[in-house]
């Protein structure tokens, strides 16, 4: 297993945006670590000069006519319905500074 | 129950008859947890206007359930999460929308994993759901509700996504057909997304001709989804005799369950009687598969979940008091533990000091994977293995260890990765008369002959 310390896991919640309640995050930092370790046997694999692979359908390049407009199905309306508080044609959040 | 036994009863009654016993059967078959909610008002409106004449189509009337990762109309979807509890779609996934113009009438919602992360549908905010088989033991997952509700009878086909394996294991754990087409076959458009290099959307039928007729209906390229491919998906009415096929032998290694093995080998055998010849082969990558999955899936989720911030739609927290208090507590309470424990593994792999020795290392290893893949099917035009190490495990079995559910997508994650199309079907039981699938991999685009080879063998 790789360690990964109580530090390590707060910074990873940090970067999650993931406010963890104490009694997760042991579990959390054994788990973590378990799985690391797993897939560090990666390590033993010989990848020089392989190139990686980001997809895999082979599609390239999908274009549109700059005049096609595609319709998504769904209107600004439905949308700022959906959002926990809106007003005035936005969505509402805390204030920031 | 197929397809064409139910257009039969619709015949002989009616739509509203049909989708009223489905919706009857769903509710006397509670105690699996398979379903989150039924869609019923919408799906009896749709019923009549069947009735009326007013829908038609290839399955005008036949009622079906998808995973409730895919938005629809009629009822929440809410990925089984808490995050997205009674959100109301306002609009529906590129696939149900084909479906229903078809006339096909959904009548409710399955249980699965959170944010389909899992492999026993244990990780639900809403309670795992039983197998159809033994109640005390798991559905398999992501997809289990949905193969528990085909197996159970309820409607004739349901719908699942697959990352790495959740159609495919739960179809083996319930004893029906799971397919897992072709990166790219079917839109994903509507679909809650979890890994996009990756997901793939689904049937699960009792018979490989009901899977043929759904995947032929959804197939086909979306503008909604730029990476669809164009439709290539025609079923054949029968697979020439003499394929050479492989019998992957990592997948029939001592680790892999006494039962499970036999039956592959039956299965092999009577690939063997139908005249196509079967041999042992070696794809040694297989070692790295799930140690590659996961390291990209997690980087991607943790990339595709993101947008879950508590502002847009969704789950918020009451009372933060900032911007950044707002994010972390809505994710933390929106999401299940192993969502948290993936986003942060991908967090961590996508860091700069760790991108190259973990992401970019297992993209590399991927492109090897897939070589590995094409060299076999330069000789070979299909390989066979099982579909997961065991029978359906029992319940609560593998959740205090996260690496020992993650070993049960060993078989199903390569395929996954290469983008290939797989399929799971009925091999037998065990002593137990607990289901055994077996696994049919073919070259990319090869969905439509793998299930006419494996319409060719289905006994009942």
């Amino acid at each position: 297993m790789t360690e990964i310390s109580r530090e390590d896991v707060l910074h990873l919640a940090r970067l999650s945006s993931l406010e963890l309640s104490e009694d997760e995050i042991s579990g959390l930092q054994n788990d973590i670590g378990n799985i690391l370790g797993y897939v560090q046997q990666l390590g033993n694999l010989d990848t020089k000069g392989v190139e990686p692979t980001y997809q895999v359908t082979g599609l390239q390049n999908v274009w549109r006519d700059n005049d096609t407009v595609i319709d998504y199905g769904v209107t600004r309306e439905q949308l700022l319905k959906r959002a926990p508080q809106s007003a005035d044609n936005q969505v509402k959040v805390p204030k920031v500074l | 129950m197929t397809i064409s036994e139910v257009q039969e009863q619709i015949k002989a009654s009616s739509a509203r008859a049909v989708v009223e016993a489905s919706i009857a059967k769903a509710k006397q078959n509670a105690e699996y947890n398979a379903l989150l909610s039924l869609t019923e008002e919408r799906a009896l409106e749709r019923a009549d206007a069947v009735d009326a004449g007013k829908i038609t189509g290839k399955l005008a009337g036949v009622p079906f359930v998808v995973k409730d990762n895919f938005l629809a109309f009629g009822a929440p979807t809410t990925a089984a999460s808490k995050m997205l509890a009674g959100f109301d779609a306002p609009l529906q996934a590129t696939a149900v929308e084909k479906l229903e113009a078809e006339g096909a009438i959904c009548i409710g919602k399955s249980n699965l994993d959170a944010f389909a992360h899992g492999g026993s549908t244990e990780n639900s905010a809403y309670g795992p759901t039983k197998n159809a088989y033994d109640k005390t033991r798991v559905s398999g997952g992501s997809s289990g509700g949905s193969a528990v509700i085909t197996a159970l009878d309820i409607v004739p086909f349901t719908l699942g996504s697959d990352t790495g394996g959740s159609i495919r294991q739960p179809a083996s754990f319930n004893g029906v057909v799971g397919i897992k087409p072709t990166y790219g076959t079917v839109s994903r458009y509507g679909v809650v997304a979890m890994a996009s290099s990756t997901d793939t959307i689904g049937s699960i039928t009792s018979n490989v001709a009901d899977a043929e007729t759904v995947m032929s209906i959804m197939a086909g390229r979306d503008d909604r989804d730029m990476t669809t491919l164009p439709d290539f998906f025609e079923v054949p009415q029968f697979v020439k005799p003499g394929q050479k096929i492989g019998l992957i032998k990592e997948f029939m290694t001592d680790g892999v369950d006494i039962e499970v093995r036999t039956k592959i080998n039956e299965y092999a055998d009577s690939l063997r009687a139908k005249g196509h010849t079967v041999e042992e082969v070696s794809l040694p990558m297989l070692e790295y598969s799930l140690a590659i999955y996961y390291i990209i899936v997690p980087a991607e989720i943790s990339s595709n979940l993101a947008r879950y911030d508590g502002i847009h739609y969704g789950y918020r927290a009451e009372g933060a008091k900032t911007l950044a208090e707002l994010y972390g507590r809505s994710r933390n309470d929106g999401f299940m533990t192993e969502n948290k424990r993936r986003i942060m593994i991908g967090s961590y792999v996508l860091s700069s000091g760790y991108f190259d020795a973990y992401y970019l290392k297992a993209q590399k290893a991927r492109t090897l994977l897939i070589k590995q893949f094409n060299d076999l099917f330069a000789q070979y035009d299909l390989l066979i293995g099982p579909v997961a190490p065991t029978t359906a495990f029992r319940l609560g079995d593998n959740t205090s260890d996260p690496i020992k559910m993650y070993l049960e997508d060993v078989m199903t994650v390569p395929a996954s990765l290469a983008g290939l199309p797989a399929i799971s079907v009925p091999a037998g039981v065990s002593q137990t008369d607990m289901p055994i699938g077996v696994q049919l991999i073919g070259p990319a685009r090869s969905d439509a002959k793998l299930l006419a080879l494996a319409r060719s063998l289905e006994t009942k």
